[in-house]
């Protein structure tokens, strides 16, 4: 059976394993009809003409996991931010892991989604909150909503700084040979909230995973949000994520998308205004090679005045690898004094690599600013000359560089553990020892 | 030390070097002078291994060993050191740090182990203040939003820190006002031994003020067309350059 057969065929037994109410079914119902209706993105439609799905859902994935799996923290240790305190929000083969995770209801909510579907004291936030900016058209986002029911919830209330950053982790055993799963996030940050997250999807071994996840982030007035992705998975291991943030006035919003591992990649980040003096922040390091395909696919949506969009995504490409990023800002003709910049430079190690690179513009407003610029490159020679001549080697003054160059991004990495973890996961990707902690 | 004979470089098919010959001993400064465009500066690029110059002619020996098959690092493992005109920005990468990459590299290299933390401390210690560096300076990002002068101390400063045998000054004097220039003249004077020796390379005479020649030489269109003492350097200050293009093309 395909795989859209196979999935449109377990909705009715996923939906009488969950406890649903009417108000779910519903949404759940409409997105499985989109979904059947379209079924997986082709090559065909513009949004995907990079990136082909097709030898990904040859695969026979299960879609539910047939029981639940365990992992020792001591397995899997290396993945978290373990040398500071920190909530975390742990899946096993899609299913919540008690035991590893670290969860909080005192003063804010670090939990599951699960419970906050499903409770009736979290009906409310529900109803407001839950769906209302992911899209209800595209297929892969209906296809998560209909399915659903685990994720991490996170809901911090007004004037809270949430006092350590909290890590959501899904891991895959791999106990299955192929797995589909779906997580589902809700975020919600209050007025005056700071929160920081850090988003890891990872296999365990290189059994084939499929991961379509769906985040919605609100952030209300004044409200920071520090969001970092890690990608950095085996080969077998692919992830679409669909991220969808929504801001009020003043809000800052910041995504680091780190892409290092994995199969396909594919990150759709969509971010919508709903007041002035807002700051929008995307920023990406895609460092990869052998046949390793990412692509970033964002969206800005300025529709009120005086706000602010800034996109950095820097790439490094070697062997047969590719990657795609196709940038797109709609600015709505009330949205007068917007700022909106975008940039994506990338270094091609090798004739095989490939980068397709693609700014998309649509502005109403006559006042506003707007820039793109893409660059694609090699290393710069004189800079090479003058590391060597200090006595550094090829390899190591190439790596120097290739840090060098990615660390505009680097910079904006506010949790200092985490600076040095994704410095270090740099360094290994180079195959060099920098000779220091960077 | 340095021997360069009969030496020709082009890049991109136009030749520049035109036939260089050249013998630095031990213990000497030679300053190596001329007008814009004459191949000063690709004449310290190509002893220090810069790969987009072709070398069409002649050879570079250091210590009786040619170095044509050498690449750039292993120049600089065998101490040649180029201070660079233009020196470059390296973004999230201390000076530190940098130097730290550069010297261990250099030892591994040399069949040495890595220099023990400590060492390294109290070396690093020891040459920012004989070149009146802040220590602040020392965990910036390499080169980046340096001043010139900065920038110029920089090099003088990973020079000390490497203590080569051969260092290659290319215009190091440029873009630094007088309380700069002392510091780093200065600098390279306490460097300076009978072991090692020093080859600067200026448009002005000026640094030569600070930094006394035993030779100077003087290059157009890519050859040594007058070598004298340091006297050489106050004639050419005097009367320009003019004088020696009517010479040569008389």
């Amino acid at each position: 059976m395909e795989l859209k057969d196979k999935l449109i065929a377990s909705f009715m037994a996923f939906e009488e394993q969950v406890d649903v109410n009417a108000d779910l079914h519903d949404i759940r119902t409409a997105a499985i009809r989109t979904f059947e209706e379209k079924g997986f993105p082709t090559k065909k439609e513009e949004a995907w003409k990079y990136t082909s799905l097709n030898s990904l859902l040859k695969h026979d994935f299960t879609v539910f996991p047939k029981h639940e799996n365990a992992v020792e923290f001591a397995e899997v240790k290396k993945y978290f931010l373990h040398e500071i305190d920190t909530y975390k929000v742990v899946f096993i083969d899609g299913v919540f892991s008690s035991f590893l995770s670290s969860t909080t209801h005192d003063g804010i909510d670090v939990c599951l989604m699960s419970s906050a579907l499903n409770k009736p004291k979290y009906k409310m936030v529900i109803d407001t909150y839950f769906n209302k900016v992911a899209s209800k058209d595209e297929t892969l986002t209906s296809l998560n909503t209909a399915f659903a029911n685990e994720g991490a919830y996170i809901n911090i209330p007004k004037s809270k700084v949430a006092d350590k950053p909290i890590e959501i982790m899904y891991f895959s055993t791999g106990k299955e040979s192929a797995l589909m799963v779906q997580p589902r996030n809700l975020i919600i940050v209050g007025e005056n909230s700071h929160v920081q997250i850090i988003e890891r999807h990872q296999s365990l071994n290189e059994n084939a995973v499929l991961t379509n996840s769906v985040t919605e982030i609100f952030a209300q007035k004044r409200a920071i949000v520090d969001y970092y992705k890690i990608q950095n998975d085996f080969h077998s291991a692919s992830l679409i994520d669909n991220t969808y943030v929504s801001q009020q006035q003043d809000s800052h919003v910041h995504v680091n998308t780190f892409s290092f591992g994995g199969n396909l990649t594919r990150n759709n980040l969509n971010f919508y205004h709903n007041g002035q003096h807002i700051e929008s922040h995307l920023n990406g390091i895609t460092i990869i090679g052998e046949k390793q395909h990412v692509d970033h696919y964002t969206l800005v949506h300025h529709a009120h005045p005086n706000c602010e969009s800034f996109q950095d995504y820097k790439g490094i490409f070697s062997d047969n690898s590719t990657g795609v990023f196709n940038g797109k800002i709609f600015v709505e003709k009330e949205a007068q004094k917007t700022n909106a910049f975008q940039s994506s430079n990338n270094i091609l190690l090798s004739d095989k690599a490939t980068i397709n690179a693609k700014p998309q513009l649509e502005i109403f407003a006559d006042d506003v600013k707007c820039s793109h610029g893409c660059t694609i490159g090699q290393l710069d020679e004189t800079a090479m000359f003058y590391l060597q001549s200090r006595g550094i080697p090829k390899k190591e003054a190439k790596a120097l560089l290739m840090y060098a160059f990615s660390n505009a991004v680097i910079e904006n990495i506010k949790i200092p553990e985490l600076k040095q973890r994704i410095t270090k996961i740099i360094a290994n990707k180079l195959g060099v020892k920098l000779g220091f902690d960077l | 030390m340095l021997q360069i004979k009969n030496l020709h470089a082009s890049v991109e098919d136009k030749e520049i070097l035109r036939g260089i010959n050249l013998e630095v001993k031990a213990g000497e400064v030679h300053a190596i002078m001329g007008p814009n465009g004459s191949g000063k500066s690709t004449l310290s690029a190509v002893i220090a291994g810069n790969e987009n110059y072709e070398v069409t002619d002649g050879k570079v020996f250091l210590d009786g060993e040619d170095l044509s098959d050498l690449s750039p690092e292993e120049r600089a493992h065998k101490g040649i050191f180029l201070s660079f005109q233009y020196p470059v920005e390296i973004p999230g990468v201390s000076v530190t740090n940098f130097m730290k990459t550069a010297i261990n590299e250099t030892r591994k290299a040399n069949g040495k182990e890595e220099m023990p933390a400590n060492e390294m401390l109290k070396l690093i210690r020891e040459k920012s203040e004989l070149l009146e560096i802040d220590r602040k300076f020392l965990s910036r990002s390499l080169n980046e939003g340096f001043s010139g002068g900065e920038k110029k101390r920089n090099e003088i400063f990973q020079m000390a820190m490497l203590e080569p045998k051969l260092a290659i000054l290319d215009e190091t004097d440029s873009g630094l006002d007088i309380d700069a220039l002392r510091i780093v003249a200065n600098g390279v004077n306490k460097l300076k031994s009978e072991k090692n020796a020093v080859v600067v390379i200026t448009h002005y005479q000026r640094l030569l003020d600070y930094i006394v020649p035993d030779f100077v030489h003087v290059l157009y269109k890519g050859k040594i067309v007058k070598s004298g003492g340091k006297e050489l350097a106050y004639e050419l200050e005097e009367k320009g350059y003019d004088w020696i293009k009517q010479e040569q093309e008389a």
